[in-house]
C-alpha cells in the first residue's frame, strides 16, 4: 500500500471579500477612461465640498433665518395663539402613534422615525430664543413633548390591541376638520384669520388639503374615465386632459380671479380657501390618472367572479376592485404627495407666503440690507434642507411601500 | 294561458323599465348631463351678471389696442405702442422658446445622467446619486430664484466674469460667442438647399425600391448624412471661392458701455433655462437609466455571444428596445417642462403666463386672457405630444 492515491488537492474556496486595492481597481480604476473620470471628478468634488465647507462656517446671513424661524414655521400666526399649531401637530402625532402600535410595519416606521427626529429637533431647539410672552411651549419642550406622544401611543396601542381599529379609523377621518377647527378658530377659540397663517404650516395644510379633499374626486374621475357610460366617460377624460394640460399656475390663477365671478358674493371667499379649491381640482386630476392606472392592473377575473357571485355594479366597485386598486397605488399617492408638497410653493405667485414665501419675506427684511450679498444663499439653503428632509424622507417610505406590496405579490 | 288573462300577470313577467340596465344607463346619463349643464350655466350667470355690474362683460375687443407696456425680451419685433394681441404673441413664443431649448439641453443631460447612474465608476455614479437626490427633492421655484438670485450677484458690464473670453457674465446678462453669417452666407445656403433636396430625393427613390422588393432598409441616416456632407463640401467650397467663410464664430469685444459681437440673453431667460434644465434633467436620467434597466440581460449577453462589440450592442440591441420603454414617460417629461416655464412669473422672465398676467392686470378682462391662456398650454402640449405619439408608433415594436 505505498500507493498514494492522488488525491485532489483541495483549494480554498475563492475570498468572498475582496480587499482595498482591488476593490479601487474594480470600481474606480477598471479602464483607462475610468481613470480618468476618477480624477477628474475627485477633484471637482474635494474642491467643491472645501469651498462649500469653509463657505458654511464663514457665512454671515444663518441669524437671518434662525432668529426668523417662527416667520418660516407659521409667518403671522398670533404669538399668543401658537399653542394651537402646537395642539394640532400633536393631536396628528398621538394619532400616528397609536397607528403605530396597531398597525406595526411601515407606519412604526415613520413613527419611530419621526420620534427620533423630534428629539433631534427639541436638543437643537434648545439653542432658539423664546419668543416674547409666549403662551405655547418652547420648542425644545414641545418636541421631546411630541416624541414622548408618539412612542406613548405606540405603547397604548399595543396594550389595548384591536379594539382602537375603528375608533382609530374615525378618528383619523376627524381629524381634518378638526385640525383646521383648531387653527381657525371657532365654537369659543378665538378666530384667527387665514391671512395669518403661513410658513411651513401653510405648505403642510395646503399639500395635505390637496390630497386628501382631491381623494373623493379623484377616485370619482377615474370610476367615470372607466364608465360604459358614455357620456360621463367623456366629461371625465375632458376635465382630467384639461386640468393635466395647463400648469399649476394657471389653475391657481384661475381660482383667485374667477371663482369669486362664478359665485354669488364670491369676494368674500378667503384667498387661502380659493387656492385650496384650485389646488384640489387640480391634484384631483393627477389622482384620478394615478388610481385609474390600479383600476387597469387588476385582473379582470376579479370583476367576472363579483360578479358571478352575484354582486351588483356597486357592490362590485366598492367591495372588489377599489380596495385593491387603492392599496396597489398607495406608492404613487405618496409620489403625488410629495409632487404637491413642493408645488405648493407656487402659491407665492398669488400672493400666499409659504415656507418659501416666509424665507423670500425675511431676504428682504431692511436689517440685512447691510451683508455683502445678502442673506438669500443661507436662507434659501435653510429652507431648501426642510423640504428635502420632508420629500426624501416621504420618498423612501413610498419605496418601503412598493417593496413589500411587490413581496406580497409573490 | 287564456287570451282573457289579465294584464297584471304579464307585467310580472316582463322587465319593469327602472330595473333594464339599459334603460337605466341612458337615465343615468341624461340626469348626469342635466346636472353638468345647470351647475355651468349657474357658474356662468352668476359670472355675467357679475360682470355686467362692474361693466367688464368678457370681449376680445382689446386685443386690437395698444398695450402700453415694455417687454424685455422678444424673438420677433415689439414696442408698447404694438397691441395686446402682438404683445401675447410675444409671450407665446417667448415660451416656446425657452421650452424648446429647454428640452433639447435637459435630454442630453439626462441622458448624461441616466448613464452615468449605470456606470461602473463607483465615484461617477454616486456622484450622479447625489445629484438627483438633491435637485428632485427641492422645489423647482425654490431653485429658479437660487438661480436669479445668484445672477443678481454678477457684476456691472465694465468687470464682466469671463469664461475663457467667449462667455461673459454681468448684470445685465450673459453675453456669448455666437456663430455670424458672414458675407457668402446665401452663396452657402444654396449648397445647404441642395443638399436638402438631394437628401431627400435619394430617401424617396430608396423608399421606393425598398417597397418594390418587400424587404426593410435603413434610408433616413444616410439621407442625412448625403445632405450634410453637401453642406460641408459647399462650406469649404465658398471659402475656397472667395477667402471668407459663410459662418464665422462672432466673438464679443467689450466696448465702453457694451458688447459688441455675440448675442446677449437675459439673466432672467439663463436662470430659467439653466433651473429647468437642471431640475428636468433628473426626472429624464431616471427615465433613461428604468428604460436601460427594462431591456432584460439576456439580450446583452445574446448579443456579445454573436460576437458584437460593446458599441454595437449598445447601439443596435440595447437602445432600440431601451427607447420604447423610454418615449412614452419622456413625452411627459417634455410636457411637465414647458408647463414648469410658467414660474418664469417669479423670477420676470416674460413668457406667456408672464404677459397674460400683465394683460389681466391693466384690462381686467380675466375671463377671455383665462380662456386665451388655457388654449395657448393646451395647444402647445397637444401638438408636443402629437408629435412624441408620432415618433413613439415609429419606433414601437411593429407585429405581425
Amino acid at each position: 500500500m505505498t500507493t498514494e492515491v492522488s488525491r485532489p488537492t483541495s483549494r480554498r474556496a475563492p475570498r468572498q471579500q475582496i480587499g482595498l486595492i482591488e476593490w479601487l481597481r474594480k470600481n474606480l480604476f477598471s479602464t483607462w477612461y475610468n481613470v480618468i473620470i476618477t480624477v477628474v471628478l475627485l477633484y471637482i468634488v474635494t474642491q467643491a465640498t472645501l469651498n462649500f465647507v469653509s463657505w458654511m462656517v464663514t457665512a454671515p446671513g444663518w441669524t437671518a433665518a434662525f432668529t426668523n424661524i417662527k416667520l418660516l414655521l407659521t409667518w403671522t400666526y398670533p404669538v399668543d395663539q401658537l399653542w394651537r399649531p402646537q395642539a394640532a401637530m400633536a393631536l396628528v402625532l398621538v394619532l400616528l402613534g397609536l397607528s403605530s402600535g396597531l398597525w406595526d410595519g411601515i407606519v412604526r416606521m415613520v413613527a419611530w422615525g419621526a420620534a427620533a427626529i423630534s428629539v433631534i429637533l427639541g436638543l437643537a431647539a434648545f439653542t432658539f430664543p423664546d419668543l416674547p410672552g409666549q403662551t405655547s411651549l418652547p420648542g425644545w419642550l414641545f418636541m421631546f413633548l411630541c416624541a414622548i406622544l408618539l412612542v406613548g401611543g405606540d405603547l397604548l396601542a399595543r396594550r389595548v390591541g384591536k379594539r382602537l381599529r375603528w375608533p382609530l379609523i374615525i378618528a383619523w377621518l376627524l381629524s381634518y376638520p378638526a385640525v383646521i377647527l383648531i387653527l381657525r378658530g371657532g365654537l369659543g377659540l378665538p378666530v384667527v384669520e387665514t391671512k395669518l397663517w403661513g410658513g411651513l404650516m401653510l405648505t403642510l395644510i395646503l399639500a395635505i388639503s390637496g390630497i386628501v379633499l382631491s381623494f373623493p374626486l379623484g377616485v370619482l374621475l377615474a370610476l367615470g374615465r372607466r364608465s360604459s357610460l358614455p357620456v360621463i366617460r367623456i366629461f371625465c377624460v375632458l376635465y382630467i386632459e384639461l386640468i393635466r394640460g395647463v400648469p399649476l399656475v394657471t389653475v391657481l390663477f384661475m381660482g383667485a380671479l374667477l371663482l369669486p365671478l362664478f359665485i354669488p358674493g364670491g369676494e368674500s371667499i378667503d384667498a387661502l380657501v380659493r387656492a385650496t379649491i384650485a389646488v384640489t381640482l387640480f391634484s384631483a386630476a393627477y389622482l384620478a390618472e394615478n388610481v385609474r392606472g390600479g383600476l387597469q392592473a387588476i385582473p379582470k377575473g376579479q370583476v367576472e367572479a363579483a360578479r358571478a357571485l352575484g354582486l351588483n355594479v356597486f357592490q362590485t366597485t366598492l367591495l372588489i376592485t377599489l380596495p385593491q386598486a387603492l392599496r396597489a397605488v398607495v406608492p404613487v399617492l405618496v409620489g403625488q404627495f410629495i409632487a404637491l408638497f413642493k408645488d405648493t410653493s407656487l402659491v407665492v405667485i398669488i400672493g400666499l407666503v409659504d415656507l418659501l414665501g416666509a424665507a423670500q419675506n425675511i431676504v428682504g427684511q431692511p436689517q440685512w440690507l447691510g451683508t455683502p450679498g445678502g442673506v438669500w444663499r443661507e436662507t434659501f439653503l435653510v429652507i431648501a434642507a426642510i423640504y428635502w428632509v420632508f420629500s426624501f424622507t416621504m420618498s423612501r417610505v413610498s419605496k418601503r411601500i412598493e417593496d413589500q406590496i411587490a413581496r406580497s405579490r409573490h | 294561458m287564456a287570451a282573457g288573462s289579465p294584464p297584471v300577470s304579464s307585467g310580472k313577467t316582463a322587465i319593469p323599465f327602472y330595473r333594464d340596465t339599459r334603460i337605466i344607463a341612458i337615465i343615468a346619463q341624461v340626469v348626469f348631463a342635466a346636472v353638468v349643464v345647470a351647475l355651468l350655466w349657474f357658474l356662468y350667470s352668476n359670472m355675467i351678471n357679475g360682470l355686467r355690474q362692474a361693466n367688464l362683460l368678457p370681449t376680445f375687443a382689446f386685443l386690437s389696442v395698444p398695450a402700453g407696456f415694455p417687454i424685455a425680451e422678444s424673438v420677433i419685433e415689439y414696442a408698447p405702442s404694438m397691441t395686446y394681441g402682438r404683445a401675447f404673441i410675444v409671450g407665446i413664443l417667448n415660451t416656446v422658446r425657452v421650452a424648446g431649448i429647454g428640452i433639447i439641453l435637459a435630454t442630453l443631460l439626462g441622458l448624461i445622467l441616466g448613464i452615468a447612474r449605470l456606470s461602473d465608476n463607483w465615484l461617477l455614479r454616486n456622484v450622479a446619486l447625489v445629484y438627483v437626490e438633491i435637485v428632485r427633492n427641492v422645489p423647482l421655484l425654490l431653485q429658479l430664484l437660487f438661480w436669479f438670485s445668484l445672477t443678481r450677484l454678477f457684476p456691472r458690464i465694465q468687470e464682466s466674469i469671463s469664461v475663457g473670453d467667449l462667455i461673459f457674465l454681468h448684470n445685465r446678462g450673459i453675453t456669448l460667442a455666437w456663430p455670424q453669417a458672414g458675407n457668402d452666407f446665401e452663396a452657402w445656403m444654396l449648397w445647404v438647399y441642395s443638399g436638402i433636396a438631394i437628401g431627400t430625393i435619394f430617401y424617396v427613390v430608396r423608399r421606393i425600391q425598398f417597397a418594390r422588393r418587400d424587404r426593410p432598409g435603413v434610408a433616413l441616416p444616410y439621407a442625412f448624412l448625403i445632405a450634410a456632407g453637401v453642406a460641408l463640401i459647399g462650406f469649404f467650397v465658398t471659402y475656397a471661392v472667395n477667402g471668407v467663410w459663410p459662418v464665422s464664430l462672432s466673438v464679443p469685444e467689450l466696448q465702453r458701455f457694451n458688447f459688441v459681437g455675440g448675442i446677449t440673453v437675459t439673466n432672467s431667460f439663463a436662470a430659467l433655462l439653466t433651473g429647468l434644465v437642471i431640475y428636468t434633467a433628473v426626472f429624464i436620467g431616471e427615465i433613461v437609466r428604468s428604460g436601460i434597466l427594462a431591456v432584460s440581460k439576456g439580450q446583452r449577453e445574446a448579443a456579445r455571444a454573436l460576437g458584437l462589440t460593446p458599441g454595437q450592442t449598445m447601439r443596435l440591441v440595447i437602445l432600440p428596445q431601451a427607447l420604447r420603454v423610454i418615449i412614452p414617460p419622456l413625452t411627459s417629461q417634455y410636457l411637465n417642462l414647458t408647463k414648469n416655464s410658467s414660474l418664469a412669473i417669479a423670477i420676470a422672465y416674460p413668457d406667456l403666463f408672464y404677459v397674460a398676467s400683465t394683460i389681466n392686470n391693466q384690462t381686467g378682462q380675466a375671463v377671455p386672457v383665462i380662456l386665451m391662456l388655457m388654449a395657448s398650454y393646451l395647444s402647445v402640449s397637444l401638438l408636443t405630444s402629437l408629435f412624441m405619439n408620432w415618433y413613439n408608433r415609429r419606433i414601437q415594436l411593429v407585429e405581425r
